[in-house]
């Protein structure tokens, strides 16, 4: 059977300024899984990526891929919604909105327009610890591209008008991804009971009381505190010459001045002692149901190993079709409709959950659905897994890395993602031959270890009958 | 200036040809296309069918959907247990996809011997062998029914089925499976719509990657050879036209979702390229689209406003589409017919197709840099009989279209007097 969509990559955490063509959104765990390297299977090792430092800080990554005469361009700022404040959540993906308003020098839309007219796609992503942009273009438009970038990364002219009206397309958005979707509710009410004091309890999106009271001031503090050329990176991949984007940068994003960065506090999260039940009540036909266990992250990619065994048990429970989500809880015991499994701790700079999610079978309720997906990990904790079932991760693990380099955008999200974590993309190797060395014993280990309801948070969506539910109106406008 | 040595530097490397395509028929009697390409160790096949929702009976509808579904529940002497657990152990991804046209399987395998070989005996066994046991049937059935049900209580999904059903009265195009419908289906109609339709005549096979024209030739028939005989070419009825209207549809949400359209289009039509450059100035090309300017830009009415056309072997849907507070639904549709009327009357300026002609023409290169990209072309290049020279003709043909050739071809595909309007949580 083909293996259920999985129900963790319904709730974004990736949010884009541009709604994104129906592709399926991979789960935050595959992404680690897949974070593979580009040699090995081919055996041909080349001295690429190559990496330069400009004088003020910027750092430039290039990925030489010769296959087609194009070209990804990205820029990766280290600033993400855990870098808000209370009372302006959703101000960096606004920001991330209003980067497309115009500079000094260019018109509101003219960045979308230039792109299009060189034949190019472009868009831009905010998730909790990141704000990234990129363009899609043929080869030879890449100078304009870094022109324009670098232009915007110190000239953005925000205007009260223009932030007037981009709120409003902001407010739609969150309408759509959240307010309407019963899941993403569901998702956002986990993350705010889980956490009380790290900042990863509030939306990327940001809520909607602070939306309503934002002011072009606030994406104007936001800017000059984050969009500094040491708190970004570049990453290109494509039929480029690294030598020349490295010229290119600097003309470009070389001219840019440096700028101090705010003090970044910690915000750590008081130990959880405790389980947390949360219930949401929206018009739906299915339950959902969401458990988020707090984890350890990947911190020291040499020494530590529990994340490691972390990913590898969320690939033995929901990373392909036979594995045992799949086999034992959709197909075997009936018992879910849908169910998965992810860990979203190894390119994270905040804290780590390892999360499990389904949708019970008709005739079949939450808790009955709850005891299962804790049997499995159970299961795990007692008995272990086979060495097929390590051997399997293994060949995942090595396919991917080579499927990958069929895609130019999925090596520069790679080294883009491990970077955003404050890794390494000369990492991508090791990463692998970690994944690739975990034991029975490690995954077993972690198993027994981390999930006990202490730290647990379970939210569940109580579907209400469409029917039933009360037209959901808008609040006031009160903006003027 | 020295930024313009660069530049030059740049496009010395920048012309670049289309793949070139090969293509045979197998003695199967399945129609091949093939491109080889040696840089990665990969391989990528996918065989398509005339099998899409259109071909199953009226009152099934869902056939198509669960007998594509089920190929993989059991085929030959292999359960679905056995078939994933190969499939893994190879490092081999298998997927499966129906539309109203066509259903298939596409295969990803690395290209190494006994890799290669394991993953094509697997896509050739569930093609042509499998066996749709009952109990999976039952509880697919049923998985296929709670989704349903599911889906019936989301805004967006509610929208897309009567749109579809709307501007498609009475027609294949139109239906979307029911929890009748599905309860209606058997084994036995999963095994005649199997014997029907996966058939050698009614196959594209698609291939790309580390092999060679002697080896795809072989595996396009091991693929195709074993498959069941089929039914003659059946013809999708006749499309009928809508009548211009509105259908609101209650739901508690805070966005209404909207569409609007109707059927406009083939495949094969030769207005298919006026249509899509004026489709990108109406609404396809992201940001500088008019609509998203008057709807998105102008007045924030919206995160999502857009327009496609959606060709298939018959007339395939034009559709316009957003979402916006429920309370300035009416505001936000009279904004997009006011766009739209004025596009019809007008067409593109001089300006906005020189800007369209350059995304589409220079944007080709993007959309063929991978060997998934193009895999996609080569099948529908072969399941709707476009020329071998598509890609490389494509500049071309779109270069060649003026503006009266897209007004024209608009008034000849989209009718105000058919348009259709949706509205599901309409105040």
């Amino acid at each position: 059977m083909t293996k259920p969509a999985p129900l963790l990559a319904l709730v974004a955490t990736l949010i884009a300024v541009s709604p994104a063509p129906t592709t399926r959104r991979r789960k935050a765990a595959l992404l680690f899984l897949t974070q593979a390297v580009l040699l090995g299977a081919a055996g041909v090792t080349f001295a690429n990526p190559f990496e330069t430092k400009l004088a003020n800080g910027l750092r430039v990554i290039v990925k030489e891929d010769r296959r087609a005469p194009t070209a990804v361009h990205m820029i990766w700022y280290r600033a993400g919604a855990m870098d808000e404040k209370d009372g302006t959540s959703g101000v960096a993906h606004v920001l991330e909105h209003m980067m497309f308003k115009g500079t000094k020098k260019l018109a509101a839309g003219e960045f979308n327009k230039i792109v299009a007219e060189a034949g190019g796609r472009d868009n831009a992503f905010t998730s909790l610890d990141y704000t990234a942009y990129f363009q899609i273009v043929p080869n030879r438009a890449l100078p304009r591209m870094m022109e324009l970038e670098a232009d915007r990364m110190s000239n953005l002219q925000l205007t009260a008008k223009e932030f007037e009206q981009e709120i409003k397309v902001v407010m739609e958005e969150r309408r759509m991804r959240t307010e309407d979707n019963p899941q993403s509710l569901v998702y956002e009410a986990m993350r705010s009971a889980a956490f009380q004091a790290h900042p990863y309890r509030r939306p990327v999106i940001g809520w909607m009381d602070d939306l309503e009271h934002m002011n072009w001031k606030d994406a104007q503090d936001w800017y000059r505190s984050w969009y500094t050329p040491a708190n970004a990176y570049v990453v290109v991949v494509g039929d480029i010459d690294h030598q020349q984007v490295f010229r290119l940068a600097e003309k470009t994003y070389g001219r840019i001045k440096p700028r101090a960065l705010p003090e970044r506090k910690p915000q750590n999260e008081p130990a959880q002692a405790g389980i947390k039940r949360v219930t949401v009540k929206a018009p739906a036909k299915l339950p959902y149901l969401l458990m988020a266990w707090k984890v350890p992250k990947l911190n020291d990619v040499d020494k530590d190993r529990e994340p490691y065994a972390l990913e590898v048990l969320a690939t033995v429970l929901d990373g392909h079709d036979a594995a045992r989500f799949s086999k034992n809880l959709v197909r075997g015991s009936k018992i879910a409709q849908s169910a998965g499994a992810g860990y979203d701790g190894g390119t994270l700079r905040g804290e780590a959950m390892f999360m499990l999610d389904g949708q019970p079978a008709e005739g079949k309720t939450v808790p009955e659905l709850e005891a299962a997906l804790r049997d499995e990990v159970k299961r795990v904790a007692e008995e272990g897994v086979s060495p097929e079932e390590l051997a399997r991760v293994k060949t995942q693990t090595i396919a991917s890395q080579v499927y990958k380099r069929d895609s130019m955008m999925a090596q520069a999200m790679e080294i883009g993602g491990l970077e955003a974590a404050g890794h390494k993309w000369q990492d991508i190797d090791k990463l692998l031959e970690k994944i690739r060395g975990v034991t029975v014993g490690e995954v077993q280990a972690v198993a027994r270890k981390y999930f006990n309801d202490d730290t647990l948070t379970v939210a569940v969506l109580d579907p209400l009958p469409p029917d039933q539910a009360k037209p959901k109106k808008s609040a006031m406008a009160t903006r003027h | 200036m020295k930024k313009i040595l660069f530049l030059l530097a740049f496009l010395a490397t920048a012309v670049h040809a289309a793949p070139k395509i090969e293509h045979w028929a197998a003695p199967s009697g399945a129609r091949v296309y093939f491109v080889e390409t040696r840089v990665l160790p990969i391989l990528d096949v996918s065989v398509d069918f005339a099998a899409g929702t259109a071909y199953g009976p009226a009152d099934k509808t869902g056939v198509a959907d669960l007998t594509r579904a089920l190929l993989e529940a059991g085929a030959g002497n292999l359960d679905e247990e056995q078939i994933s657990a190969k499939l893994v152990d190879i490092g081999a991804r298998m997927s499966g996809s129906a539309d109203a046209d066509r259903a298939g399987m596409s295969l990803r395998t690395l290209s190494s011997q006994a890799e290669r070989e394991a993953a094509l005996d697997l896509l050739r066994t569930v093609l042509s062998a499998p066996t749709f046991p009952g109990s999976v049937l039952v509880r697919e059935k049923g998985r296929t029914i709670a989704g349903i049900r599911e889906a019936d209580t989301r805004p967006d999904s509610v929208a897309a089925k009567r749109f579809a059903a709307a501007i498609y009265p009475g027609h294949a195009y139109g239906a979307s499976a029911t929890v009748e419908s599905v309860e209606r289906i058997g084994r036995d109609d999963l095994v005649a719509f199997h014997r029907d339709n996966y058939a050698a005549k009614r196959a594209v096979v698609s291939i790309i990657g580390d092999v060679s024209r002697g080896e795809a030739e072989a595996i396009a028939q091991r693929l195709t050879e074993a498959l069941p005989a089929g039914k003659a070419d059946v013809t999708i009825p006749p499309v009928a036209k809508p009548v211009r209207g509105t259908v609101k549809i209650a739901h508690p949400a805070s966005q209404s979702h909207i569409h609007i359209g109707a059927p406009a289009i083939a495949r094969t039509d030769p207005d298919y390229y006026a249509l899509l450059l004026g489709n990108y100035v109406l609404g396809g090309g992201g940001f500088v689209s008019r609509l998203m300017q008057e709807v998105r830009e102008k007045r924030g009415y919206a995160y999502s406003v857009y327009s496609y056309f959606a060709p298939r072997k018959l007339e395939g849907p034009f559709e316009i589409g957003l979402q916006t507070k429920r309370e300035q639904a009416g505001e936000a549709i009279k904004v997009v017919e006011e766009v739209l009327a004025k596009f019809l009357a007008e067409g593109p300026t001089a300006k906005e197709l020189a800007a369209a002609k350059k995304n589409l023409v220079d944007g080709l290169a993007l959309r063929i840099d991978s060997n998934a990209k193009i895999l996609g072309y080569l099948s529908s290049i072969g399941f709707y009989g476009l020329p071998l020279t598509y890609l490389d003709d494509f500049p071309a043909k779109i270069n060649a279209v003026t503006a009266s050739d897209i007004k024209a071809a608009f008034a000849r595909h989209v009718k105000p007097e058919q348009l259709v309007t949706v509205i599901v949580a309409a105040d």
